[in-house]
């Protein structure tokens, strides 16, 4: 019930979102459906990626985004020939991947592959080889230590990417 | 947003709540949710919230530049020493039942060293890329 609430919210948000052209208004929104997106992570019991959603998608990206939007003018611009080729493509891939989710099991069913591999390994033996209650952070930090470990490499990568571009276009502007 | 008294008030009442949070988050991510990821991110937040209000200038007197460059690198560093830990006390990489005689303190010293790593890297690069966008325009300084 509170999920259906919940998406509907996020659908009309999107809905706005696509008709808007006012840039700060579209920010704010993006804002807005982040917020609906952790709340929805709540209400599926998936509280360590609602908190994430809402500090970075909800927190930081709005305020990089503002940043941005200082930069530039607050209306978008008009675009110079109508969209349909970019249109007919979004819709045709967006079919193609809804085609696609038709092929997985149903929500929450037990039975499902993800749930029968190495899930009731981690949960059966959890309590005598980690003893850390919350299994999300036993998964990603020890079981899946390799893969953080990647994953705080590619963090890292991103940030050193960004030093790098956004440090040689100063120093043309300076000279 | 400096002279505004609302913000400066409210936001020297809330700041060092966040900063609790994301300390909270960081060290009670082994028992309830959280862990390194959210609480770089919530550390970050606080230092931004703090920047918008005072101006980047006073943020970069606080959390210097050097300081947050060198963050993105510490917590990677960490973490892959956490591995070498592994590997030097006899076990694989990133093993961490052999960081501690009993396997089990040992999983959670590995993990805990592990979401510091996570932590600071994550603020740092967080900061670092505000910290960019924001000195590009004119915004406040």
């Amino acid at each position: 019930m509170i999920i259906d609430v919940l998406l509907v919210l996020m659908a009309v948000i999107v809905w706005v979102l696509g008709r808007s052209r006012n840039l700060f208004g579209v920010i704010i929104l993006s804002g807005a459906y982040s917020f609906l997106m952790a709340t929805l992570l709540v209400a599926l019991d998936a509280v360590d990626v609602a908190m994430t959603e809402a500090s970075v998608g909800a927190g930081i990206s709005t305020v990089l985004l503002l940043g941005a939007l200082f930069l530039c003018h607050s209306e978008e611009a008009r675009p110079v020939r109508k969209p349909w080729l970019p249109l007919a493509m979004v819709i045709s891939v967006g079919a193609l991947l809804v085609y696609g989710t038709l092929g997985l099991p149903e929500f929450s069913n037990p039975q499902a592959p993800i749930h029968t591999h190495v899930v009731p390994r981690y949960l059966n033996e959890l309590k005598e080889e980690v003893a850390v209650p919350n299994v999300v952070t036993a998964v990603l930090a020890s079981y899946r230590g390799y893969d953080t470990l990647g994953e705080t490499t590619v963090v890292f990568t991103a940030g050193a990417g960004v030093v790098a571009l956004l440090r040689r276009r100063r120093k043309d502007r300076e000279g | 947003m400096r002279n505004d008294l609302i913000l400066r008030v409210v936001a020297k009442m809330v700041i060092p709540f966040v900063l609790l949070f994301a300390l909270y988050v960081q060290f009670h991510g082994d028992f309830g949710p959280g862990g390194g990821f959210q609480a770089g991110v919530i550390l970050a937040a606080a230092v931004i919230f703090y920047a918008l209000i005072f101006g980047l200038a006073d943020a970069r007197k606080v959390v210097p530049e050097p300081l947050v460059e060198s963050m993105m690198a510490i917590g990677v560093l960490i973490y892959a020493g956490v591995g070498v830990a592994g590997l030097l006390l006899g076990g694989n990489y990133l093993d961490y039942f052999v960081l501690d005689p009993d396997p089990v303190h040992g999983q959670h010293r590995g993990i805990f060293w592990v979401e510091v790593g996570v932590a600071t890297t994550v603020s740092g690069v967080m900061l670092k890329i505000f910290y960019m966008f924001a000195g590009r325009g004119k915004v406040d300084e």
